[in-house]
């Protein structure tokens, strides 16, 4: 009786499909991750279990590390905007050089009258400026409050929307460095907003 | 799984011809190693993105004092004072003795649950009104447990409001600030 013979077959796979699939996917991700800037002081932030995710445009975070509060808007346009209605109401003049390295600047932590020296500074020298926060009190002509204030005429200027105002403070902070800033906000009748936290389980 | 040398089988190859070189290359190993940065890239880019948690403070107008008059056994207050512990009582600050409690799921969780259902029973259904005071010994973490917690039992009547000498002086008794 003759052997029933099983045709012997290449276990290969024909991969090129596979791997162009997955670099396309890589190429995309690459190009989607948005780089991650590293704080000028450290927070860590406080875990809750809210899933609210935090917005990506119209949104400024006010950063609350080490009894210094930090300042951010996102976008180029209104980073600039804001610049230019802070320069007004302060009577300084920035260089176009100087808008442009604003626009490329994250976090502000320096008052108005330093802020052209800070941005005159190289860019590594700037990540190592012993930056003293931006001046918050419970008056209501503090830095802080110009600021919110120029970020949201900007928003509502350039996109017509209302800015959203995000509060990432550090777990260790004392609540009255939060709650001068939390007044601050309310002084121009700001009373929503967002506290940045970190995920966990219930 | 080396292909490239599967070329040329000594019997079966013309003598003296040209050797036909296969020219696959086994993609096995690249594949593996675009999946693992794929891996890496989406666990990276959507998992790290920060959560937020809304907090909506009551109005300050210092023109228009807006006063709403509510029955003081519906309200519950909490003082948060110093080394993550705090204080509550129903009711006026002194009237009712306050209790020290920590933040943990068996302590706040568990005292907001039975004193809303107890003030669901004695008031027809009608929710508690949570007041949360931070005293300045208290830590940003503290009200963001708080709040954390108040969304999770879904009270939803409650307000950050300043504290109060009297109530300093409870929390200063009790050692927690």
């Amino acid at each position: 009786m003759p052997r029933v013979k099983i045709a012997r077959k290449s276990t290969a796979i024909d991969m090129t499909a596979m791997c162009d699939v997955a670099f396309l996917l890589l190429t995309f991700f690459i190009l989607s991750a948005k780089p991650k800037t590293a704080d000028p002081v450290k927070a860590d932030v406080p875990p809750s279990t809210s899933i609210t995710a935090v917005p990506e445009v119209d949104f400024s975070t006010i950063l609350i590390a080490q009894g210094k509060v930090f300042f951010n808007t996102e976008g180029d346009d209104v980073r600039q905007k804001t610049l230019e209605i802070m320069a007004d109401k302060y009577k300084i003049g920035f260089t176009p050089e100087e808008i442009k390295t604003f626009k490329n600047t994250e976090y502000i932590g320096v008052p108005m009258a330093q802020l052209r020296q800070f941005l005159e500074l190289p860019a590594k020298e700037r990540d190592s400026y012993p930056a003293p926060g931006v001046p918050v009190d419970t008056t209501n002509n503090n830095e802080l409050y110009d600021w919110v204030h120029s970020a949201r005429l900007a928003v509502k200027y350039l996109h017509d929307k209302d800015l959203k105002i995000g509060i990432k403070g550090d777990s260790d902070e004392k609540y009255p460095a939060v709650s001068e800033v939390i007044s601050t906000l309310q002084k121009q009748h700001v009373d929503r907003f967002n506290l940045i936290t970190a995920l966990k389980n219930k | 799984m080396a292909e490239l040398d599967t070329s040329g089988g000594g019997k079966k190859g013309k003598k003296g011809g040209q050797k036909k070189k296969n020219v696959r290359v086994d993609l096995t190993a690249m594949v593996d190693l675009a999946f693992l940065l794929i891996t890496f890239f989406i666990l990276t880019t959507t998992l790290s993105k920060p959560k937020s948690q809304e907090l909506i403070m009551p109005d300050k107008d210092e023109k228009v004092p807006q006063q709403l008059a509510v029955a003081e056994s519906k309200t519950m207050t909490l003082l948060l004072g110093q080394n993550n512990k705090l204080e509550w009582f129903v009711g006026l600050p002194g009237k009712t003795a306050p209790k020290v409690m920590g933040y943990g799921k068996n302590d706040l969780r568990k005292t907001l649950v039975d004193q809303d259902a107890a003030i669901k029973a004695s008031h027809g259904g009608q929710g508690m009104i949570v007041i949360v005071k931070p005293s300045d010994k208290s830590t940003y973490k503290n009200v963001v447990t708080v709040m954390d917690e108040l969304n999770i039992t879904g009270i939803q009547q409650r307000a950050i409001v300043d504290i109060t000498p009297v109530e300093l002086g409870l929390l200063k008794r009790d050692g927690l600030y």
